[in-house]
């Protein structure tokens, strides 16, 4: 059994992200934005406080289930939220990260999973832990990159279609703004996403020897790295915005997701310790 | 204490009458002097701006401002009389909070005004003529007008063309600091649209034009560079922010023009502010990725979409104004009686003291339990007593007749002439 007290009352305040998100699509927003942020920033320290009681209570920092990974994306999703709105003041990515952050809590706070002694530990339990924090924070950077890309669509809609400045859409942050969030998260995810990636590697080849390259999780993860290299590529040399950087970070961001779920049928690489 | 205040605003007077009251910025602490000198008032504050003038007083009686304001600048009352504005306390505190929140302004909703009132406020505080019911009442506006700032969109969008330009480009470019504006055709009114963007930061500026000695005369008051006419499109990818104003018959930016300057760019975007007509940009370069094309008339209806949408947006601060208005006359009213319930308090208190030192005297030798209990039981019988007395004092404050309620205590317990009776 798992402590889930602190994470389901993390869950609760979250549950204020989703209705705001939810509500901003009705345009009902401007008094929730006063609770939101106060709720989900008490959400994240409420998660903290689960996250740690979890590595006591397992004596491991890795995590060791399924739900406890959801549980850690979820945590760093929101970090990056916080550090995003602590440098640019915008609170649109929320739109789409509370809603995540709230569906990777719910499920991981929906129930205990056993905690199996599995296979011995061969490789030490801080590697698996740097390779999984490492490729959350790449993870998450993409994802903004890929909600920001989003938005810049529909400000730069929004802005062309000459509505008015008064539409519920222009209380988006200035074009230029989200294209830094973009460029920036895109910039300071790679080495991250690089090194996670590399360490992966390491433990898999020390674990598997050289099988392990040909199975469809790291294809796909290394497709994932390629995409996001061209995406940086473009953005950087020819300064893609707009419709075509958007299509690309939607494939980027799509690659992620498939790489996420090989483990679903990857025979090597599951979410529980090796 | 009251609140009085009487001015005129560009409502009232016309710009004859607000030229003759308005007080320079250095006159004003002579102004302020002579306001907190007349008779009956208590503290004073002079607020002139170009499109009011105000004096806003806290009086124990009443007081002659209108014929401080006649005497003060030498007009006759009967001139000014029809266009002066009078109201006294609630009416003068909504007053006060609807001048601070810019709802009473020519432009509802510019937020100059709370500046120009908080300067006043400074001028007035620093010469000690605000100090306790004006100091209240004027921290409560300025905390008034920021709610109502917060929480409507009123001061959000702008209404005239400049300005919805600006705040265009703001949207797009995030902060005009260190861009470049490139102004095709140097006309008047593109000369004030681009007089907006530099104060708002735009800092490099570009100047082409057919007559390149007028070009010359333009770039040079902008402190920008000119360009001759010949130039315009090879110069023009420097430019985030495109100005057009020519008057070519047919557009100078065509589609084929966008595509090579967003080349240009690297995929920047680009703004242009098209103010020609007929129209100097073809509107299918708003068509390209990452170009923003607005002519005069996409302006006009943003401006016009703004203003429906702050009318909109004053209804609901009014709302919130009325709200304040009555949260304020009531803490007012709450803090009239606190003097009554401290001096009510201190009367029986000194009563008590008396009484105890009397009695003890001939209790002769006590313990100190006997001392203690002895205190405890006078105490205990004051408080019962005042009980009563200061609960309805406190909640009597929106009651009509509080004022006799209050003014029966004070002579109840003789506490208008000071001393308590021995």
């Amino acid at each position: 059994m798992l402590p889930l007290f602190w994470l389901r009352v993390a869950l609760c305040l979250y549950g204020v992200g989703l209705i705001y998100a939810l509500a901003s699509l009705w345009g009902g927003r401007r008094v929730l934005t006063r609770i939101t942020l106060p709720a989900v920033g008490l959400g994240t320290v409420f998660h903290f406080v689960s996250l740690v009681e979890n590595a006591m209570f397992s004596g491991t920092w890795a995590p060791t289930s399924m739900h406890g990974l959801e549980s850690l994306l979820a945590f760093v999703l929101m970090m990056f939220f916080f550090v995003i709105y602590a440098r640019f003041g915008a609170t649109s990515p929320g739109l789409a990260v509370f809603p995540l952050v709230f569906w990777l809590t719910f499920s991981a706070s929906s129930y205990a999973e056993p905690t199996e002694p599995s296979a011995p530990i061969f490789v030490s339990v801080q590697w698996i832990y740097i390779h999984v924090a490492l490729i959350f924070i790449g993870y998450s950077a993409l994802f903004f990159s890929f909600v920001a890309s989003i938005l810049y669509l529909i400000q730069e809609r929004n802005l062309k279609s000459k509505t008015g400045i008064s539409s519920f859409w222009s209380r988006l942050p200035a074009l230029a703004t989200i294209d830094e969030i973009g460029f920036k998260c895109l910039i300071w995810g790679f080495p991250f996403m690089t090194l996670g990636l590399i360490a992966g590697s390491i433990l898999a080849e020390a674990r598997y020897g050289t099988r392990y390259f040909a199975d469809p999780k790291i294809l796909l993860s290394g497709l994932m790295w390629v995409v996001y290299m061209v995406l940086l590529y473009t953005r950087w040399s020819a300064g893609w915005r707009g419709r075509r950087a958007a299509y690309l970070a939607t494939f980027a961001f799509g690659a992620a997701m498939l790489a996420w779920a090989a483990n679903n049928f990857s025979q090597m690489h599951r979410f529980i310790a090796p | 204490m009251n609140f009085h205040l009487i001015g005129v605003n560009h409502n009232s007077a016309p710009l004859e009458v607000r030229e003759r009251l308005a007080v320079s910025e250095a006159q004003l602490p002579d102004a302020i002097r002579s306001l907190v000198q007349q008779p009956g008032v208590d503290e004073g504050i002079v607020l002139s701006t170009c499109n009011r003038v105000e004096v806003l007083t806290s009086t124990k009686q009443s007081a002659d401002l209108r014929g401080f304001l006649g005497s003060y600048f030498g007009v006759s009352p009967a001139a000014l009389n029809s266009h002066i504005y009078e109201f006294e306390q609630r009416e003068a505190i909504r007053h006060v909070f609807r001048v601070a929140s810019s709802l009473d302004s020519m432009v509802v909703g510019e937020s100059q005004i709370l500046g120009q009132v908080k300067e006043a406020y400074a001028i007035a505080r620093g010469l000690g003529a605000v100090h306790s019911a004006l100091e209240a009442l004027l921290s409560r506006a300025f905390a008034v007008a920021k709610r109502v700032r917060t929480e409507t969109a009123i001061g959000s969008s702008s209404v005239s063309v400049a300005s919805v330009a600006v705040q265009l480009a703001e949207k797009i470019f995030g902060s005009l600091e260190n861009r470049t504006v490139y102004l095709i055709g140097a006309g008047k009114m593109a000369e004030l649209a681009a007089r907006h963007l530099i104060a708002h930061g735009a800092k490099n500026i570009i100047v082409s034009n057919r007559t390149y000695a007028r070009a010359e005369e333009l770039a040079e008051s902008f402190g920008g560079r000119p360009v001759p006419f010949e130039q315009m499109y090879e110069t023009a990818d420097h430019a985030d922010i495109i100005l057009t104003s020519t008057g070519a018959a047919e557009p100078i930016f065509r589609r084929e023009h966008g595509e090579r300057l967003r080349k240009g760019r690297r995929n920047r975007p680009m703004f242009f502010i098209d103010i020609a007509v007929p129209r100097n940009v073809h509107p299918d370069v708003n068509k390209l990725d990452g170009m923003f094309v607005y002519d005069v008339d996409d302006l006009q209806s943003v401006a016009t979409d703004n203003a429906s949408e702050r009318k909109k947006e004053a209804e609901r601060a009014e709302k919130i104004i009325e709200l304040e208005v009555d949260r304020f006359t009531s803490r007012m009213k709450s803090l009239a009686v606190v003097p009554t319930i401290l001096s009510l308090q201190e009367y029986c208190e000194t009563i008590r003291q008396a009484e105890v030192d009397r009695i003890r005297g001939r209790l002769g030798t006590i313990t100190p339990e006997q001392e203690a209990a002895i205190e405890a039981m006078t105490r205990g019988i004051i408080n019962k007593l005042l009980h009563t007395p200061i609960t309805t004092l406190k909640s009597s404050t929106d009651h009509p007749e509080a004022a006799t309620i209050h003014e029966m205590i004070r002579r109840l317990f003789n506490l208008n002439t000071g001393k308590p009776k021995e």
